[in-house]
């Protein structure tokens, strides 16, 4: 393990306080993440989910409140020229916001040719290639352009860009929204096995109950502009709080459970459908 | 510091070689040691990892790419490590090298032919969305879509009215340079009232439209190519399209009307201030009082000078606005492509706008308005 990985927690968030202006995102808010789970984060719309991930990540300076990522403090912004933590973690934005004036190849090897200018030029193209597999694409994909992508594949091309580096942590903006049931359950099953093969610890912002039933191993509950509950589902629905209730017991809520069931069951030769 | 990978090659009775890695093979070490492993010749029998503490795909990437190469076997693998590495197994080959160099003469005529067949293609593009543009002025002029006013009367604002300074200021300045150089050089002659003549017939004939035309192609044209532009890439023209407004008649139609309306107007008025730019410097350095040089201009200038001047105008402003709008239209793919219809946009409107006046200028001398 690299120094410093060690620790329980990748991630550690206490007393985040996140404000624009007068509207106040966040007060009070505290997340702990494991070391190797992915953990879902589910939230109404504007209740701060990405503000969440974008201040952990440095994009955004919170009001109050610490944030340490692999130990080392994020709250007071990145100072200039520590590439460490930034070369341990990848993240995928929810547009995939991939460098439109580059090939997918040449994605990828951005960021390793900014923390590792000694690696050549053939081993550069090779990794690019290989990560472009990796993610799910067909190896002419590398050569193309973002735009003459389809939004399923830029997602997966993004998904190469993030994890260039090898990095230890994942963060994952939306990775389903926008494709189509079959694209999300095969980016749900990639996210799962890259999780299990390289180790990763995956924070992944989600709408879609369906990934949360499937690859998440705890899931966090934002509302109310805190934390209001982490642990497994059977666990969240143990918890008598409205918006809960009414996430995981809506109708989706119940058609993803049900269809979870129905997974689970079949795997099992005697189990026939729930 | 960080810490490098290694290794040590053994070589047995054979001439193979046995590879034993140290240290960790990561992203962040494996960057010297992958030059020195191709330049390898004897082929490889065995990978040692024993003394790897540390593995990511990389790594794996290397020893996988050794292994399959030299049909190397793996030895001393932990569990990551071969999990890695079985994750890397489906990659049968390297990924396409890059491309090898073509000879250069061949590049040349490739290049010139691929410059021809889009000169070619530009050609009739244009010609395409000349069509269009006429088709659609017939539809609003039929009355069987309706001329988009407050679309037009925004853009007569922005094209014309807040041009007003900019453009005043710039021909005040040139007024004064053409007064100023002019009457240097013709005094020495013994002709310095005849500035009067030059600056005068020279803003109204020529410098006032063309000025205009040039701070018009910069300012308008630009901005119509960049978004026209944007509005392609954030597919609003597609959602134009399928509501059933025709981006035609909703954006360029307006664009050019404003065009063709406007530059007539600012050339005159931009000519105007020339004249008083050159009225202002004559007063003080010619001593030819301001009210008498305005006077004098009004008798040497014939009234065909003017009219040389407005009849441009329109043309001019006609092909700013259609090269700034085709440009637009033609963007797609990414946000570079934007600038770069832009600056297409603002070089092409220029260079047709000077070719296009010096026509003009043979032209009205051939009639007689000399």
């Amino acid at each position: 393990m690299r120094e410093g990985a060690d620790s329980e927690f990748p991630i550690v968030v206490e007393d985040l306080c996140n404000a624009f202006g007068e509207h106040v995102i966040h007060e009070g808010l505290s997340l702990k993440v494991r070391r190797g789970e992915i953990i879902g984060v589910v939230g109404g719309s504007g209740a701060g989910k990405s503000v969440l991930m974008r201040s952990i990540i440095g994009l955004q300076q919170p009001r109050a409140g610490s944030i340490k990522v692999f130990g080392q403090e994020m709250t007071h912004g990145l100072p200039h020229g520590d590439i460490d933590v930034r070369s341990r973690w990848g993240v995928l934005f929810q547009g995939g916001a991939l460098f439109s004036t580059l090939t997918v190849a040449e994605n990828v090897e951005v960021p390793l040719r900014k923390f590792y200018p000694e690696i050549g030029d053939a081993l550069r193209r090779e990794i690019a290639r290989y990560k472009v597999m990796l993610s799910g694409l067909p190896a002419e994909a590398a050569d193309k352009f973002p735009s003459e992508l389809s939004g399923g594949m830029k997602k997966r091309a993004g998904l190469a860009r993030a994890l260039a580096l090898d990095p230890e942590l994942l963060f994952l903006d939306e990775p389903t929204a926008g494709l189509d049931p079959i694209g999300a359950a095969a980016f749900d099953a990639l996210t799962g096995e890259l999780q299990d093969t390289l180790g990763l610890t995956v924070f992944l912002i989600t709408h879609d109950l369906d990934t949360l039933h499937e690859i998440c191993d705890r899931v966090a509950v934002i509302a109310d502009k805190r934390v209001i509950a982490v642990g497994t589902i059977p666990e969240l629905l143990t918890i008598d709080h409205p918006w809960i209730q009414e996430y995981f017991n809506g109708p989706r809520g119940r058609a993803a459970e049900a269809a979870s069931h129905r997974a689970k069951a079949m795997d099992k030769p005697q189990g026939r459908g729930a | 510091m960080r810490e490098w990978a290694d290794f040590t090659a053994e070589e047995d009775a054979e001439g193979a070689l046995h590879l034993a890695f140290s240290g960790p093979l990561e992203v962040s070490s494996v960057g010297p040691l992958d030059d020195r492993l191709r330049g390898l010749e004897a082929p490889v029998a065995s990978i040692d990892l024993s003394a790897v503490p540390e593995i990511d795909t990389v790594g794996a990437w290397i020893v996988w790419r050794l292994a399959r190469d030299h049909g190397a076997t793996i030895k001393g693998a932990d569990a990551r490590a071969r999990r890695l590495i079985d994750a890397l197994r489906p990659m049968r080959d390297n990924g396409a090298a890059a491309p090898p160099p073509q000879p250069l003469g061949r590049k040349a005529l490739e290049e010139v032919g691929a410059q021809v067949d889009r000169f070619a293609r530009g050609g009739v593009g244009i010609l395409e969305f000349y069509g269009a543009l006429l088709v659609s002025l017939w539809t609003i002029l039929r009355g069987r879509s309706p001329l988009r006013v407050i679309a037009l009367v925004r853009q007569l604002e922005l094209t014309g009215v807040s041009a007003l300074p900019i453009i005043g200021l710039m021909s005040f300045l040139v007024g004064i340079v053409i007064a100023q150089q002019g009457a240097v050089q013709l005094e020495d002659l013994g002709f310095g009232e005849l500035t009067v003549n030059l600056t005068g017939r020279i803003s109204l004939r020529e410098l006032g439209i063309l000025m205009t035309a040039i701070m018009f192609a910069g300012r308008s044209g630009s901005s119509f190519a960049a978004q026209i532009g944007t509005m392609k890439l954030t597919e609003e023209i597609d959602a134009m399209r399928t509501i059933g407004v025709s981006p035609m008649e909703a954006l360029v139609v307006p664009r050019v009307l404003a065009s063709v309306l406007m530059m007539p107007l600012l050339g005159f008025y931009s000519a105007v201030i020339a004249i008083i730019g050159g009225a202002f410097i004559s007063t003080i350095t010619l001593d030819i009082p301001f009210m008498a040089f305005l006077t004098r201009v009004r008798d040497v200038v014939p009234m065909h000078d003017v009219w040389v001047g407005l009849v441009k105008g329109p043309f001019f402003g006609f092909i700013v606005a259609m090269a700034g709008c085709y440009q637009g239209m033609q963007v797609k793919g990414n946000s570079e492509e934007v600038g770069l219809r832009t600056t297409i946009a603002v070089v092409q409107a220029i260079f047709a706008v000077i070719v296009l006046d010096a026509f003009f200028a043979v032209f009205f001398t051939e009639i007689g308005w000399g």
